[in-house]
Parts: structure tokens; C-alpha cells; sequence
């Protein structure tokens, strides 16, 4: 809920209850944590490669240096780790995909929680070696 | 009543949490991790020339757009809601700062692929 300001009177002071870390105080929510930290990196990602979209707009030596940041050791580190997250994100995003999705029947049976999950991992693999290889299809024809 | 906006932000939530999720860590290793350090691929995959010709056209166009809108979408929604979970109240304002910068990024990406 993000209460308070909105069902108060303009100008009425509430009060705020403050929250510690609650977070720390099992796994289960600092897992949820991590999960919805994934996002941070989602973002920074994204801003990434917009930024490298607007290097590319500016020319080859703007391009090629942004290129030359990517290999640096904090890009690479940055990457590991957003490369860790994100595959959390995934996992999670498929492990709730039972609840998040209308339920489908296929003759007259309801698709089981493990089944939509198992669906939505192989979708992802499939996906992911589908772009690998299109990635690598293309450099091949490339060389002569 | 007035009509909540709330269907659309998390409609583009969705499908970028789709998306990132089917190959979002495919996609940072290659542009992260492989093309930089050349391995498994070589580092001129990402070279000036291929990756112009690659969003030169409108297969290319449209995958940079989808990639780099929809993360955004769903990195600052879900970002939105993590600074309730640490105790920030989230007003109306601030909920509009973070859907406006997605939208920004979008309307930024489009621009620059239109340069290209």
C-alpha cells in the first residue's frame, strides 16, 4: 500500500511507523530482496546499451571507446554479477509463472504448476541458444 | 472513476520481465562478457560497422527497441516498488519520475535509431 498521502487531508501530518531491516530477518525475505534488487541491474543494463546506441550515433572513435569500456575490469565484474542476477530474476519470474499466468487447459486438463514452470525454463534455454547462435551464424557467414 | 494507468505500467513490467527473463543472461554474456573478452566470440562481433549495419535494419531496430524500452519498463517499475519495501514512501510524484524515465529512455532510443 502506498497509503498515507493519499487518504490523508492535504496538509495532515500521519504517522510513519519506521521499518528496520526487515529484511535481514529470515531467508525467505532476504531472497525476495535479492529478487527484487535484480532490477537495479536490469536498469543498469538497459543504460548501457542505450549508451552504447548513442556512441554508435556518434561516430567510430566514440563507438570503439565505449567498446574499449566494456572490457575494462569493472564492466566485466558489473557483468558477472548482473549476469548472476538476472538468471535469479529468471528462475524466479518462471517459479511464479503458475500463479502469475490464466490457467490453460489442453483437453480438458489444467496444465500442472510444474509443467508451466518447466515450459518457461526450457523457453528460456531454447531462446537463449537460438540468440547464441544467430550471434555466431552471422560472424561465420562474415568470414569469408 | 478515473481510469487507472496501472494495467499499462505493468503490462510493459510483464513483458519486460518476460523477456529478460527468456534471455536476458544470454544477452549480457555476449555483450558483457564473450564479445569483450573475445571469448567463445570473437571481439569484432560488436564492431563499429557490423553494429551499424545491424541496426540498420528494421529486424535490428526493433530488437534494440524491445530490449532496451522494455528492461527499462521493467527495471524502474520494480524499482519504484523496492523503495516502499526499504521504507520511502512512494507519492504520485515519484511514481511518475520512474514510468517518465522509461518512457524518456524509449522516446531516447527511438530517436537515435531514427540517426541511424
Amino acid at each position: 500500500m502506498t497509503a498515507g498521502s493519499k487518504q490523508a487531508a492535504p496538509g495532515m501530518k500521519t504517522y510513519v511507523r519506521p521499518i528496520g531491516s526487515w529484511w535481514l530477518r529470515n531467508s525467505f525475505y532476504r531472497w525476495y530482496m535479492v529478487r527484487e534488487l535484480t532490477c537495479v541491474f536490469i536498469t543498469a543494463y538497459a543504460v548501457i546499451l542505450l549508451w552504447g546506441l548513442m556512441r554508435l550515433v556518434q561516430g567510430r572513435p566514440a563507438f570503439d571507446a565505449w567498446r574499449e569500456n566494456l572490457a575494462s575490469p569493472s564492466a566485466i565484474g558489473f557483468h558477472l554479477l548482473a549476469l548472476l542476477l538476472v538468471t535469479y530474476h529468471a528462475w524466479t519470474w518462471f517459479k511464479v509463472m503458475p500463479k502469475t499466468l490464466p490457467f490453460i487447459s489442453i483437453a480438458g486438463h489444467r496444465l500442472s504448476d510444474r509443467t508451466i514452470i518447466a515450459l518457461g525454463v526450457a523457453g528460456a534455454i531454447v531462446a537463449s541458444v537460438l540468440v547464441f547462435l544467430a550471434i555466431l551464424l552471422s560472424i561465420l557467414q562474415a568470414a569469408p | 472513476m478515473k481510469r487507472s494507468n496501472k494495467p499499462v505500467f505493468w503490462s510493459l513490467f510483464g513483458a519486460g520481465g518476460m523477456l529478460s527473463a527468456l534471455i536476458g543472461p544470454m544477452l549480457i554474456f555476449v555483450t558483457g562478457i564473450a564479445v569483450p573478452l573475445g571469448f567463445l566470440l570473437p571481439r569484432e562481433t560488436m564492431s563499429y560497422d557490423r553494429m551499424r549495419a545491424f541496426v540498420q535494419n528494421g529486424f535490428g531496430k526493433l530488437a534494440v527497441l524491445l530490449v532496451i524500452s522494455l528492461f527499462l519498463f521493467h527495471g524502474l517499475h520494480r524499482l519504484y516498488h523496492c523503495l516502499h519495501d526499504f521504507g520511502i514512501h512512494v507519492s504520485t510524484v515519484l511514481k511518475a519520475v520512474f514510468h517518465g524515465l522509461a518512457i524518456a529512455g524509449t522516446i531516447a532510443c527511438i530517436y537515435l535509431l531514427s540517426r541511424l
